[in-house]
């Protein structure tokens, strides 16, 4: 059996009812927490950039951000990996339309704006980052995908790697096709080595064979779990808040993956 | 500092584009410098542009047990995946390695996106996808990805990389980190983009589409010509193919500069190129040729010409192949890793067709037309929107590290 070892040194989170991790601590204790306002915040982009970029940008770089913050690294050190199982569908849903109608209008900054590695672009022109960056998608296993990715990048060149899985919400017909009823976003900055600001380590095993989706968290509503194909994290972001545990992933489509956290010491 | 990697075997691999279909289709086209773009025809309202199209491929449907998959993209997919043995030698390392134990990364940036375009075409009343077209896996950026585990059977790690026209370099670099790690034994890595009213649409809204075929690093060039593509590549572990040829090395870099221009000094390229050489454990004086970017945009050529100028000795050859096929996006990594390949195994260095007065930018290492001499060593660079740069570096079977 295949195994990577990393370790996680900061967590980001968002959804309509999680601002960030400490709020999905809260929730798994049961304690009430306030959603967020409608708009990730990604106060990190400056604020013309803000204003001009798409919500998949926002929502990537406020989960990115929040990771990176916990774990106290420079973000232009951190390589890369923003997974997304639909990218953004808002645009994806204007294009369409547009190219239907009236080609000839399309919008130039909503063109390149749609491209998969628009959050990876913005990202790192924020942050004045020159590492590698990377942009992929793995159907309804983006975040198992994404980790495994991310993971194999961080024990391969022994560097610490941003990874960063969200989906806007759906948006217009193509909506029917993604099963994307509500914006999720998390992120994990990993490193192949422990350090002082590592919160745990997460051993990783590929087990051949298809899995069904990820089980439920019991202690959340089932209902945030299917919200969105990048909810798929929240197994694993539910034991990050617990300390330790067990969870499979999907890191493809006939290909699950064990993971195995444990608190380092 | 990075360290040299071991290098991989390359023992299969294929290309498909508007210059045919496999490998000698491209050598033959390469040799008689011979373009592949042709007027567009591609749409029911085409823009007034020229365009690299792959013949045929309106005629290829799937096998009927794929159909759920039809569309553009994956009929390109699958007609590629059928030329050179490539299909055959795939099933071969499954059977070799185990349906887990091979990896299938590929590259996109259009993936299906035209049939989503098409459903929105053809809305229902109710304002919904018609009933042919409610199959979501080819409405998500995985469905070349997914139709081809499918079609290949292959059950290991699966994964599309989309970072815009690096994507299908940026291949190599994850399939050899997972052969390393021991996570898988071989992997099947390519890439497949199509020609799609998004691509034609988008890039004329940034005014980067050419009215005339596109002429790479030409002083008056007017811009790029979209072309579409499919191209595969088998890596495994050397000694499980000594007389393949290699896979030396990779870089990846970020420009963090602009989404659609490149960095002006081209900062990410560089550091991009500078890994390849150093994983590959190369100096440049060792490097025999460089597949270009080259895409005939003003601000592309003028950057990456600067960047040859000033990396490499006269004795390295550099030319773009965009004049012979376009701009194939998302495919365009792995086409110029095949013609890297092929170059090297056919001791061609072709000509940077379409330039017929050099930008005063290109250092004496242009090739404005075909050359016959050794290849050994060929780089491939690939650069994306995002600031995302990618190279490549391959050598012969014979090279002795």
């Amino acid at each position: 059996m295949s195994a990577l070892t990393v370790y996680v040194e900061g967590v980001g989170l968002w959804s309509p009812q999680l601002a960030d991790f400490s709020a999905l601590r809260a929730a798994l204790q049961g304690q009430p927490v306030a959603p967020p306002p409608a708009r990730p915040a990604a106060a990190l982009l400056p604020a013309n950039e803000r204003r001009r970029a798409p919500e998949s940008v926002l929502l990537a770089t406020e989960v990115a951000s929040q990771a990176v913050a916990m774990s106290g690294r420079e973000a232009a050190s951190l390589a890369c990996v923003f997974a997304s199982s639909h990218g953004d569908q808002p645009i994806m849903d204007y294009m369409c339309a547009v190219l239907a109608s009236t080609p000839a209008e399309l919008s130039p900054t909503r063109f390149h704006n749609s491209v998969h590695n628009a959050p990876a672009g913005y990202w790192t022109i924020a942050t004045g980052c020159h590492a590698p960056s990377n942009a992929v998608c793995a159907q309804r296993a983006s975040f198992g995908a994404g980790l495994l990715e991310a993971a194999a990048l961080a024990v391969a060149d022994a560097r610490p790697v941003l990874l960063v899985c969200s989906d806007t919400a759906g948006s217009g017909p193509l909506a029917a096709m993604t099963a994307s009823a509500a914006p999720f976003g998390s992120a994990l900055v990993l490193n192949a080595q422990p350090g002082v600001s590592t919160l745990g380590r997460l051993d990783l095993h590929l087990c051949p064979g298809s899995i069904a989706d990820a089980p439920v968290v019991p202690a959340l509503p089932a209902g945030w779990l299917a919200s969105s194909p990048s909810a798929t994290a929240l197994p694993l972001l539910a034991l990050l808040a617990q300390g330790a545990g067990r969870c499979t992933l999907r890191a493809a489509g006939s290909l699950g993956m064990d993971v195995h956290l444990e608190e380092c010491a | 500092m990075l360290q040299p990697i071991i290098p991989l075997a390359v023992s299969a691999f294929t290309a498909t584009s508007a210059l045919g279909r496999g490998r000698e289709a491209h050598l033959r086209a390469l040799c008689d410098a011979r373009t592949g773009l042709r007027a567009n025809d591609f749409s029911l309202a085409p823009l007034a542009c020229w365009v690299g199209r792959v013949d045929g491929v309106e005629q290829a449907p799937l096998p009927p047990s794929q159909a759920t998959w039809e569309c553009r993209n994956n009929r390109l997919a699958w007609l590629g995946l059928n030329q050179d043995g490539f299909l055959e030698a795939a099933l071969a390392a499954r059977e070799r390695y185990g349906a887990d134990r091979v990896a299938l990364l590929l590259g996109t940036s259009t993936a299906s996106i035209g049939a989503t375009e098409e459903a929105y075409r053809r809305l229902d009343a109710d304002g919904g996808f018609p009933d042919d077209m409610r199959r979501p896996p080819i409405h998500a950026p995985h469905s070349l990805a997914g139709f081809l585990a499918a079609a290949l059977g292959l059950e290991g790690p699966c994964l599309t990389l989309s970072t815009a026209c690096s994507s299908s370099a940026k291949v190599f670099a994850s399939a050899e980190r997972m052969i390393r790690l021991g996570l898988v034994d071989a992997a099947v890595v390519g890439g497949v983009d199509t020609l799609c009213e998004s691509v034609l649409f988008g890039f004329n809204a940034l005014e980067l589409v050419s009215r005339e075929p596109c002429r790479p690093f030409d002083r008056s060039r007017t811009g790029i010509s979209i072309g579409e593509a499919a191209g595969f590549a088998l890596l495994e572990r050397a000694e499980a193919a000594p007389e393949a040829p290699r896979l030396l090395g990779y870089g990846e870099a970020s420009d963090a500069h602009h989404m659609s221009t490149p960095h002006p000094e081209g900062l990410g390229a560089e550091l991009a190129l500078r890994d390849a050489l150093a994983r590959s454990g190369l100096r440049p004086d060792q490097v025999d040729y460089i597949n270009l970017h080259g895409t005939a945009s003003l601000k592309n050529d003028e950057v990456e010409a600067a960047l040859i100028a000033r990396a490499f000795p006269p004795s390295t050859r550099a030319s773009s192949t965009k004049g012979f096929t376009g701009h194939t996006l998302g495919a365009a990594g792995i086409l110029e890793a095949v013609i890297a390949l092929l170059a090297i195994g056919h001791g061609l260095v072709p000509g940077n067709l379409g330039g017929a007065d050099p930008d005063p930018a290109c250092g004496p290492q242009f090739a404005w037309r075909n050359e016959m001499r050794p290849v050994e060593v060929a780089l491939s660079n690939s650069f994306g929107f995002g600031g995302n740069n990618a190279c490549l570096a391959f050598a012969g079977p014979e090279r002795r590290a």
